[in-house]
C-alpha cells in the first residue's frame, strides 16, 4: 500500500464545479447507465411498440374502419402514454440511488444540491427521445402520415417533452417519499393506467358514457393528446395547447418545490 | 500535515480550537421520540485517528452523519475544521471525505467511471478526473477490475473503491463509518493498512467500529458510545487502565467446580469474577498483583486443578463489559458472508 502515500500527497483541491457542469456530469452518468444496462431501453420502447402494433392491428379496423385510418388518430396518443410512463423511471432511479447510499455521497460533495435530480432528468430526455423516435418510425411503417409534416411533429414532440419534464417531478416526489423502488412502480401504474385510458389517447371520448366524458375533458392527458394530434395533423387546437402549458406549469409549481423540500429533508 | 493548500495547527492565535478537527458540545439528534445522539461532547485533534466505538444502534452513524452535514443537529454545537456544520455546511463539505457504512457507489457503472464521475463532481476537468481515477485504481490495487461494473466486485474491492472515491481530493478530515464491517480478514487488513497510510499523510480520520480490535489497532484515541452518550473517552491504554489493574484468565482442568473456584477467587482477590467463554474458563480482575499467589494457593488447597493461566492488561472487550455491563458484539461470520454475496 506504499503507493497510497504518493497518491495522497499530490492533489490540491480544485474549485467546486459550477451548477451546469455538475448537472452535465450527472447527465453523463445517466447515459452511462443506459449504455451498461441497455435493457432499460427495451423497457421504454417495448411498451409503445406493442401498443402501436396491438391497437392498430387488432382494434384499428373495428374502431376506425381500417388500421391505416386508425393509426392517424392513435399514434399521437401512444406517444403521450409512452412518455408519461417513462416519467416514472426518474422516480424509480432516484429512489434506488437513495436506497443504495449513492445520494449520501452526492450530498456530501460541494455541488449544487439539486444537480443529481436535474442530471437524472437530462438522462431521461435521451430515453424520451429514443422512445418517441422508435414509435414514430414504426408508425410511419404502418402508414402514419402526419399532415403537418416534420415541423408539426417537432412542435408536438417539444410539447410532449415539456409535459414529461413537469410530470417527472410528481414521481421525483414519490421516489423521495416511499421506501422501495418497487413501490414507486406500483403506485404510479395504479394512477397512470386509468389516467391514460380515461382520455382521448385511444378513442374519441364522444363514444364514452356522459359522466366519464366529464372527467376525460379535464384530464391533462386529454389536453396533451388533443394538442399533439392537432399539431401533427396541421389543425392545432389553441385551447388544448394552452391547457398543456397551464397543466405543466401547475404541476411544476406544486411538485417542484415539494420535491426540493423533501430532497433537502434529511433521511 | 502536508500539502501547500492545507493549513492547520496552532499558528492562528486567538482561535483556541484551530488544532481541533472536530469539536462537539452537547450534540443532540432526535428521530421522533428517540434521542439517537443524546449530548455528545467530542474533541478530535487534527492529524489523529479517532475511533467511535459502540454496539449497533449506539448513535455512532448518526454522529458521523451530523458531522458530515447529512443531518442537522437538534441541539448543541458541532464544529468541523473550524466550521459550524449547521451554519456553514458548504465549507465543511468542501474539506471532508465520507465513506458510508454501505458502499455508496453506482453499481451499474464501472470502477473507473465511478471515480471519474466523482472526480468531475469534485471540480476536476475531464482530463484531470481520468488521470486521478487511474492513479487511485493503481494505488488501491483495482486496475484489473477498473472496467468491470461495480456490481461484480467483492466486498473488499467495493470497500477499497469506496475509500478511493473519498480520496479523489485529499480531504483534511475523512469519515469512515464501519470501514471493515462484513469484510473477510484479508480485506480487513488491507483496509487497516489504507487507514494507516491516510493518517500518515496527515488526514484526520474519524472512524466508527463495533470491533474492539480495530479501535485498538487504528485509533490514537477513542470514545465509547452507548445509547447516544459518550461513556468513556481516552487512549486505549487509558480505557484499559480505567478498569483498574490486570486481568487474570484461568482455565480449569474440570468444568464441574467452576462456581466453587469463582467464589474462592472472589474472596482471595476481592474483585469481580466472571464466567469465561466456555464452561472451563474464568476471568477475574486483579486490583493488587500481590494477592495473586494467595488466590492460586486457595485453588490448590481446594484441589481445583488449573490447566492454563494468564495475567495481562484488560482487552477492550473487558473494558466495554466493565462500562456497559454488556459484551461488545463480536464480528459474526455470517455477516461476512452476507456482505460478500450481497
Amino acid at each position: 500500500m506504499s503507493s497510497i502515500h504518493s497518491v495522497l500527497s499530490t492533489t490540491r483541491r480544485p474549485a467546486a464545479p459550477g451548477a451546469v457542469s455538475a448537472c452535465l456530469t450527472l447527465g453523463w452518468r445517466a447515459v452511462l447507465k443506459i449504455k451498461h444496462v441497455p435493457f432499460q431501453l427495451v423497457d421504454v420502447t417495448a411498451f409503445p411498440i406493442l401498443n402501436t402494433l396491438g391497437f392498430t392491428l387488432f382494434f384499428g379496423g373495428a374502431i376506425a374502419g381500417s388500421p391505416r385510418e386508425y393509426i392517424q388518430f392513435l399514434l399521437p396518443g401512444v406517444l403521450v402514454q409512452a412518455i408519461v410512463f417513462i416519467t416514472v423511471y426518474t422516480g424509480v432511479g432516484l429512489n434506488t440511488d437513495i436506497e443504495k447510499g449513492v445520494f449520501d455521497r452526492f450530498r456530501s460533495l460541494p455541488i449544487w444540491q439539486a444537480a443529481p435530480i436535474v442530471g437524472a432528468l437530462l438522462g431521461d430526455v435521451l430515453r424520451y427521445s429514443i422512445a418517441i423516435l422508435v414509435t414514430l418510425a414504426l408508425g410511419f411503417v404502418l402508414g402514419f402520415r402526419p399532415e403537418a409534416g416534420v415541423p408539426g411533429v417537432l412542435m408536438a414532440v417539444a410539447l410532449l417533452l415539456l409535459f414529461a419534464f413537469a410530470v417527472s417531478w410528481i414521481f421525483i416526489l414519490a421516489g423521495l417519499m416511499v421506501e422501495t423502488p418497487e413501490s414507486v412502480m406500483t403506485a404510479s401504474f395504479l394512477i397512470l393506467f386509468p389516467l391514460t385510458f380515461a382520455s382521448s389517447n385511444f378513442v374519441d371520448p364522444a363514444t364514452m358514457p356522459g359522466w366519464l366524458q366529464a372527467f376525460v375533458a379535464v384530464n391533462p392527458i386529454t389536453h396533451l393528446a388533443d394538442a399533439s394530434r392537432g399539431l401533427m395533423h396541421g389543425n392545432p387546437a389553441a385551447g388544448s395547447i394552452a391547457w398543456v402549458l397551464v397543466d405543466s406549469a401547475a404541476i411544476l409549481a406544486v411538485f417542484g418545490p415539494l420535491s426540493m423540500r423533501m430532497y433537502r429533508k434529511e433521511r | 500535515m502536508q500539502g501547500p493548500d492545507i493549513s492547520i495547527g496552532p499558528q492562528a492565535p486567538g482561535a483556541p480550537d484551530t488544532d481541533l478537527a472536530i469539536e462537539t458540545i452537547g450534540l443532540v439528534k432526535r428521530f421522533g421520540e428517540t434521542r439517537a445522539v443524546d449530548g455528545i461532547d467530542l474533541a478530535v485533534r487534527c492529524g489523529t485517528v479517532y475511533g467511535l466505538l459502540g454496539p449497533n444502534g449506539a448513535g455512532k452513524t448518526t454522529t458521523i452523519r451530523v458531522l458530515a452535514t447529512l443531518l442537522r443537529p437538534d441541539a448543541g454545537i458541532a464544529r468541523v475544521l473550524g466550521h459550524d456544520v449547521a451554519r456553514e455546511p458548504e465549507a465543511v463539505r468542501a474539506r471532508i471525505g465520507l465513506t458510508g457504512q454501505f458502499a455508496s457507489l453506482d453499481e451499474d457503472l464501472t470502477g473507473r467511471e465511478n471515480l471519474v464521475l466523482l472526480g468531475r463532481l469534485n471540480g476536476l476537468g475531464w482530463r484531470g478526473a481520468r488521470a486521478r481515477a487511474d492513479e487511485l485504481l493503481a494505488a488501491f490495487d483495482l486496475e484489473h477490475a477498473a472496467d468491470r461494473r461495480v456490481r461484480t466486485y467483492s466486498g473488499g474491492m467495493r470497500r477499497r473503491l469506496d475509500i478511493a472515491a473519498s480520496l479523489i481530493v485529499t480531504p483534511e478530515l475523512l469519515f469512515l463509518d464501519e470501514p471493515t464491517t462484513g469484510l473477510d480478514p484479508r480485506s480487513r487488513n488491507q483496509v487497516w493498512d489504507i487507514v494507516r497510510a491516510i493518517a500518515a499523510e496527515g488526514t484526520t480520520v474519524l472512524l466508527t467500529t463495533q470491533y474492539l480490535e480495530e479501535a485498538d489497532r487504528l485509533a490514537d484515541r477513542l470514545a465509547v458510545i452507548d445509547h447516544g452518550r459518550v461513556i468513556a473517552e481516552g487512549t486505549s491504554s487509558d480505557l484499559k487502565a480505567s478498569v483498574g489493574g490486570n486481568v487474570l484468565h484461568l482455565r480449569l482442568q474440570a468444568s464441574g467446580r467452576r462456581d466453587e473456584a469463582a467464589a474462592l477467587l472472589r474472596q482471595a482477590l476481592g474483585s469481580e469474577v466472571h464466567d469465561g467463554a466456555d464452561a472451563f474458563s474464568l476471568t477475574a480482575g486483579v486490583p493488587d498483583d500481590a494477592r495473586l499467589g494467595e488466590a492460586l494457593s486457595a485453588l490448590a488447597r481446594a484441589g481445583i486443578g488449573v490447566s492454563e493461566l494468564s495475567l495481562g492488561r484488560p482487552t477492550l472487550d473487558e473494558v466495554f463489559f466493565a462500562l456497559t455491563g454488556e459484551h461488545a458484539p463480536a464480528p459474526a461470520e455470517d455477516d461476512v458472508m452476507k456482505e460478500v454475496t450481497a
